[in-house]
């Protein structure tokens, strides 16, 4: 391989590894706010939702800080012509109706998220050291998904 | 039952956090950072013109996460189970076909979504979290918290 070459090909492959240790990084600062609001623990979720219980409003605050960032963050991002790493932005464009179709689905989750105090994030965060049943827990949506997408095709 | 503390200022900061790594996918990558989307795009049927590399890395960095926060604060991660094995896994398929079919979850249309202002994802946002509502409130007066 001539250096030329060499030195074409290292820019591409520089280029993915980038990628991969962003996407790794992004994933990191999701966890770790995951594990420090609360959301990760099963008992806090379903006290945010039992209002008649032992009510914990801890994770309204979640929502809030997030959002708090996120309108002003997503309104400058969107301003941009293209994402740093890729060619376009493939965000969702069909947002200004509600769309009938999803909201069955949205109570489905919403029935086995308090069923269970967990959603999809922190069904990752829990897969480390909580044994058996995170593992059944994730398979067990890893399979509702699945069965999601064979519907939806 | 089990009781757990008020922690507004955790959860505000937990919370920022959150939406900084919604944020910083989309600026990277152009995408929304929906788990339910980017885990079950995994799966088959394949989902075309997806670029699953860095989703990859995305879901690596969720999961060892814990194990990070441990090594770096000593602390451990608090997680109390709150339902018998098998209304586990009946309710994480729940979780897992509801968050396909409702087109993205907590994370997608929770946080992205409605920073984007979305009324699609408003609209979903306030069905599963009444649906949640009045299911934990079910779940306290027919069945005494636990099932």
């Amino acid at each position: 391989m001539s250096n030329s070459t060499s030195r074409r090909l290292a820019s591409p492959a520089s280029a993915h590894v980038l990628s991969l240790a962003i996407g790794l990084s992004i994933g990191l600062v999701f966890g770790i706010g995951l594990i420090v609001s609360g959301m990760s623990n099963p008992a806090k979720v379903r006290n945010f939702l039992d209002i008649f219980g032992a009510w914990d409003p801890s994770l309204a605050f979640v929502m809030g800080g997030a959002i708090a960032v996120g309108v002003p963050g997503f309104w400058f991002i969107q301003r941009r012509l293209k994402p740093v790493l890729t060619e376009s932005f493939e965000l969702p464009t069909n947002c200004g109706v509600v769309d009938r179709k999803i909201l069955p689905g949205a109570a489905a989750f919403g029935f086995g998220w308090a069923l269970t105090g967990i959603c999809p994030g922190p069904a990752l965060t829990l897969l480390a050291g909580n044994g058996l049943l995170a593992v059944g827990f994730v398979v067990m949506m890893l399979l509702g998904m699945l069965v999601g997408r064979v519907i939806k095709a | 039952m089990i009781e757990t503390s008020f922690t507004p200022l955790a959860s505000l900061f937990g919370g920022i956090l959150i939406g900084l790594s919604a944020l910083l996918t989309a600026l990277f990558y152009g995408r929304i950072m929906g788990v339910s989307g980017i885990v079950s795009r995994l799966l088959p049927p394949r989902a075309s013109g997806w670029n699953q590399q860095w989703t990859i890395a995305f879901i690596v960095g969720v999961i060892v996460a814990p194990l990070i926060w441990q090594l770096t604060t000593g602390s451990g991660v608090t997680a109390q189970f709150v339902a018998s094995p098998i209304v586990l896994m009946v309710g994480a398929f729940f979780v897992g076909l509801g968050s396909v079919m409702g087109n993205g979850c907590t994370s997608g249309h929770g946080v992205c979504g409605l920073s984007r202002l979305s009324l699609r994802s408003f609209s979903a946002t306030v069905t599963f979290m009444g649906v949640a509502f009045v299911t934990a409130a079910v779940i306290r007066f027919l069945f005494q918290g636990y099932i």
